[in-house]
């Protein structure tokens, strides 16, 4: 074949680099939305190793398991609210889903201004989820809750509660970073200038991610 | 790559519809804890709602129904992984609390 007589006469390394990637393309999109495609699976693999192992101890334990619906309330206008604080946390995260999906819509339609608003809008909301996750760590932290005991029954849950919600806490910090920096750009007129803003989307499925984390340690670890 | 239109572009009306589904179903998964459902209803109905949640993020708002199937099956069907992981590791779970149970309880 031409094609191979033509790499047999490349450089070794050339003719790997040749060899793999071989002038395929798998996927119909651009390469970053592919690789943050594949990055997500894999985080999806690593969050789901947090919550199978909080299962685990969950299950295994004989001690009680404390009661999420009390540990996580509130107390509001003279009584218990229960898991008060979470709701309102989720409402936050699902409301920066929404606004980011719409960011990400205005970029394509080189609509810049309503671009810049709405990601500033989402890294705000974002802000807002990490200050609230602070405050609940205070609360806990102040209450007694260690990853090693805590005052209301097995103390697993320690462990399993700052592991799971901090290591989320630590994608949304990050996410708000990076949305700020793709805010940057896409008001200096950076993706304008390269003629695309598929960078808004790849940074649209992060974020919309974080939050469809949070749905599932919503249901397992708050509400179970 | 598209020469007309660049990317996923969708009406705005889709993805407002989207948010206030959003919205209702974290308010009745709310609900399920704030009116005290317990056992297998109150399982279900957690599964439920978390399922719908997910499918619609991944759907919708992040594109997933308007990709091409080869990256559909990329990315959705090595998570199925996942529930051979989670099906052994709750083997291993009860097994060790019927272990503990015999070996401190008596």
């Amino acid at each position: 074949m031409a094609h191979d007589a033509q790499v047999a006469t490349l450089g070794p390394l050339r003719q790997v680099a040749t060899d793999f990637a071989s002038d395929k393309q798998a996927f119909s999109v651009p390469w970053g939305k592919a690789m943050m495609w594949i990055f997500l699976l894999s985080d999806t693999f690593i969050f789901t190793c947090f919550l199978t192992s909080y299962m685990n101890v969950r299950m295994s334990t004989t001690a009680t398991w404390p009661f999420p619906s009390e540990v996580f309330a509130l107390n509001l206008f003279g009584r218990d609210i229960p898991l008060i604080l979470i709701a309102i946390m989720t409402f936050v995260l699902i409301t920066s889903s929404g606004t980011m999906a719409l960011a990400v819509n205005y970029g394509y339609r080189r609509h810049r201004r309503n671009t810049v608003l709405l990601m500033v809008a989402t890294a705000a909301l974002g802000a807002t989820f990490v200050s609230m996750q602070a405050f609940e760590w205070t609360k806990l932290i102040l209450e007694g809750v260690r990853p090693w005991e805590n005052p209301w029954g097995a103390p697993q849950f320690g462990s399993a509660f700052f592991m799971i919600t901090g290591f989320h806490g630590l994608h949304v910090s990050a996410g708000v970073i990076y949305l700020l920096t793709v805010a940057r750009r896409v008001h200096v007129g950076f993706y304008e200038k390269r003629g695309s803003y598929e960078t808004v989307e790849i940074a649209g499925l992060y974020w919309h991610f974080v939050d469809l984390v949070w749905v599932f340690i919503f249901a397992f670890f708050y509400l179970w | 790559m598209s020469e007309a239109k660049e990317g996923q572009q969708h009406p705005l009306k889709i993805y407002l519809w989207i948010w206030f589904l959003l919205f209702v179903l974290s308010t009745f998964s709310y609900l399920v804890d704030y009116f005290h459902f317990h056992g297998l209803l109150r399982w279900s109905l957690i599964v439920t709602f978390m399922l719908l949640k997910a499918g619609f993020i991944v759907a919708i708002f992040m594109h997933m129904a308007w990709e091409r199937l080869a990256l559909k099956f990329a990315i959705l069907i090595p998570p199925l992984c996942l529930l051979i992981l989670i099906s052994f590791m709750a083997i291993e779970g009860g097994y060790t609390f019927l272990t503990r149970g015999a070996a401190f309880l008596r």
